[in-house]
């Protein structure tokens, strides 16, 4: 069925057809309309869920934690500040190793206060062991609430789902909403082999010690450095589950196949635009606009951000010209951090590309064609000769 | 691809004794049942028990007589304490050092 | 019926050898407690001397599934707990946070306060020693006025200690109960009749700590008593609204009291009181107890 609805309510109707068994949220903008909607489906029965209308993202969390150790599929959704709330059970989700999805509906962090758009709020929290996905348009924020919960469960390791406040999140889109028992096919339900359980007691999350430690059976057990190289080791190992499911996903529904980079136009590209989000639906324009003016140039959107795609930016990024990176976050007292990953992920690479960092659309400043296009015409007279290193565009000093 | 390759080390710990060793060996003085004096011991009935409520490790049994675990017993004393006749002394454990080596 | 000694249950759910000082108040209410709290029940647990005790990975000194949880999350995690189980329909398990008095009414009271007024269907026991053992015996909100610990050393605590079980009071909740380590027999009928009735339901016990609060281990359970004995500690429940004293305070009566001095005696950490400070709050133990 094909409706017109805000991504909000696209990332509400994934969550549904994911028959989701417990939801904890607090409300911020621009999640908010999606909690509303969740809870509406629940009071109207069109969803068997325990909803819990928590008191603050710390609590979320926890309670998607402590459901999703008791076996259940768990969602939580938050922005901006309600994601620093909480940072501290992030880090504890992925740790215990639990199949949390949760929406993050991309906004500033404060102070000063904005409720408007950019990066900054999941880009902060990248280092802590969760996968992130980011979707440029409402199907994708629907199919990827889907394919997250799948992915989450095989690799037990909680998904962020990271979309751009307003811009998607309020904005009206047509999208197909799948078949109930379509996803039924796709993602069985959710079962866990080490739940809280008395019939098998075990005391999860237990302090650990520096070194490793024999069990009640004689058996040497991990110490606290082992478990995280294991959540080191899967995060990595979890590329290939992403591709899996991306291409299972592919195969019943027919949609989607670029689970990494999705790329417009850069099979022969010289230059590449590259950036998070829907900036890359508008790079679309620009890109369109300089192939009529004879340049070859392409776009390519960054999918997961974490565990970050390394052999696949090798392998779209070797043999261009130069890559033109805008971003909507910045690593304070550096650069641009998908910048700083990307020229990372080239280092090895004979013939690398020049590469250029613009950060604009900070706490939701319009991002305006022109001003992509001018851009992009700079980088590529620039070139190599002269690199610039993250340059600040839409300012007005 | 599947869920047995993944998430294998997480910090669950299984029930057993002894996570903080033979906790006997923190004891200086050993608390020692005068068995005419204890009242199940010396009544042979099921009474008065007072040791085995208020041992904080559970290191005391509740039977006739009462026996008193010294492998995992800390020696706090409470047991002594609490005593309504004074049937537990304690013994400074450098007495039995000598004999148990 | 009161439970007694000989018809306690004798199954025990916590293995010795654990890591909890000796003469430890929380032992003795932990391993009664979990006796009343029964095997089908699953526990969540913040940072505290309990999650020392409970034993480092990856071996358990309790026989019940427990969470280990964030500091200030106790009361969420065990929110999220009851509904996975109403989610998968396994009700008959229940749901018990156990959590410290620095876990309770200082980083977790948000937690606790959210879940409370929601009703979330679980059983809450803070035992509360008074202040953050487990780093090395800091100031809490329940610490009493006067007290030295590590942040409060010299002149002792200045404020009166936080009424946890006044504000979960507020709350309207089903039951509230206060315990103590020193009865052992009148906690195991609180808890009992708590798993009992639905919605959230709170406990607040008093455990003695004989490294925190200055004594040898041996008067543990004496030093508990005193507490009761003189007005300072009072056990009591709040069923449905209702108010009453229970077990040994029931028995008290104004002129029964003893000085709050011989309380205040057997621990190192009131040394720091002034008689006139020790007048003032003898003075607030009658005037309490007056209105009782």
């Amino acid at each position: 069925m094909h409706v017109i609805e805000s991504g909000n309510v696209a990332a509400a109707t994934g969550v549904k057809l994911a028959r989701t068994q417990v939801i904890a949220a607090y409300p911020i903008t621009p999640q908010t309309p999606l909690t509303e909607k969740l809870s509406e489906f629940v009071s109207k029965g069109q969803m068997t869920a325990q909803y819990i209308p928590v008191e603050s993202e710390h609590s979320a969390l926890s309670v998607c934690i402590a459901a999703s150790s008791t076996g259940s599929r768990t969602f939580t959704a938050t922005s901006a500040n309600g994601l620093l709330y909480m940072s501290e059970q992030v880090h504890w989700a992925s740790g215990a190793r639990l199949p949390i999805v949760m929406c993050v509906v991309n906004r500033g962090v404060g102070a000063p206060w904005t409720v408007w758009n950019d990066h900054q709020d999941s880009i902060s929290q990248r280092d802590t062991g969760w996968i992130q996905m980011h979707a440029c348009d409402h199907q994708q924020i629907l199919d990827t609430v889907l394919k997250a919960f799948m992915v989450a469960e095989k690799v037990s390791i909680p998904v962020m789902v990271c979309y751009d406040g307003y811009l998607l999140s309020h904005s009206y889109m047509p999208f197909e909403i799948p078949k109930q028992e379509d996803v039924d096919r796709f993602l069985p339900s959710f079962s866990s082999d080490c739940k809280l359980d008395p019939e098998h007691p075990l005391n999860q999350n237990t302090v650990t010690l520096p070194d490793v430690r024999p069990d009640i059976h004689g058996n040497m057990s991990p110490g606290y450095m082992e478990i995280r190289h294991n959540l080191q080791q899967d995060l990595i190992c979890s590329l290939d589950v992403v591709k899996e499911v991306e291409d299972r996903f592919k195969g019943i529904f027919n949609r989607g196949g670029s689970p990494f980079i999705e790329s417009y136009l850069c099979e022969d590209a010289e230059y590449v635009a590259v950036c998070m989000g829907s900036l890359s639906y508008q790079l679309r324009d620009v890109v369109d606009q300089l192939r009529n003016d004879g340049q070859k140039v392409g776009v390519a959107g960054v999918r997961l951000y974490r565990p970050f795609p390394n052999q696949a930016v090798i392998d779209a990024f070797s043999g261009k010209k130069g890559l033109v990176i805008f971003e909507k976050g910045i690593s304070y007292g550096n650069q641009g951090p998908l910048f700083t990953d990307i020229t990372s992920a080239l280092y090895q690479v004979e013939e690398r590309p020049f590469a250029h960092n613009y950060i604009l659309g900070i706490g939701g400043r319009e991002i305006k064609t022109q001003d992509l296009l001018d851009t992009f015409r700079k980088s590529i007279q620039s070139g190599r000769k002269n690199e610039i290193k993250t340059e600040w565009i839409g300012l007005k000093l | 691809m599947g869920q047995d390759n993944f998430g294998k080390m997480k910090s669950h710990s299984e029930p057993g004794p002894g996570d903080g060793g033979k906790t006997g060996s923190w004891r200086v003085k050993r608390p020692i049942i005068d068995l005419t004096v204890c009242i199940p011991a010396k009544s042979g009935k099921v009474a008065c028990f007072a040791c085995w409520m208020y041992c904080p490790d559970g290191v005391i049994t509740r039977t006739i007589p009462p026996v008193i675990d010294y492998e995992y017993c800390k020696g706090c004393e409470i047991c002594a304490e609490e005593c309504p006749v004074n049937a537990i002394e304690m013994v400074e454990e450098t007495q039995f050092a000598d004999k148990e080596g | 019926m009161a439970t007694t000694i000989l018809n306690l249950p004798d199954d025990e759910l916590i293995h010795p050898g654990n890591r909890a000082c000796a003469g430890c108040g929380l032992s003795i209410i932990y391993r009664i407690g979990l006796k009343a709290i029964g095997r089908d029940t699953i526990l969540v647990v913040p940072p505290s001397c309990l999650t020392v005790m409970q034993g480092l990975y990856p071996i358990a000194a309790t026989q019940l599934p427990c969470l280990n949880v964030t500091f200030a999350s106790t009361a969420a995690a065990a929110t999220g707990v009851v509904a996975a189980l109403k989610a998968q329909g396994r009700e008959n398990t229940k749901v018990v946070a156990w959590a410290g008095d620095g876990g309770t009414s200082d980083i977790g009271i948000q937690a606790l306060s959210g879940a409370c007024e929601r009703g979330e269907d679980f059983l809450y026991i803070c035992y509360d020693n008074e202040a953050y053992m487990n780093t090395g015996v800091q100031r809490s909100g329940t610490t009493p006025q006067g007290v030295l610990t590590t942040t409060t050393p010299v002149i002792g605590k200045l404020q009166k200690s936080k009424n946890v079980p006044a504000i979960m009071a507020a709350h309207g909740l089903n039951y509230i109960a206060t315990a103590s380590a020193s009865y052992p027999l009148d906690l195991y009928d609180k808890i009992k009749k708590a798993m009992g009735m639905p919605g959230t339901k709170y406990m607040h016990v008093h455990t003695p700590c004989p490294s925190g609060w200055g004594f040898d281990p041996r008067y543990s359970v004496k030093i508990g008593k005193l507490a009761v004995e003189t007005g300072i500690f009072d056990l009591y429940e709040i069923e449905n609204g209702e108010f009453r004293l229970t077990g040994p305070s029931k028995k008290l009566t104004p002129s029964k009291l003893k000085p709050v001095t011989e309380y205040f005696d057997t621990q190192s950490r009131f040394r720091a009181l002034k008689e006139d400070q020790i007048a003032s709050i003898q003075a607030g133990i009658h005037e309490k107890w007056d209105n009782y």
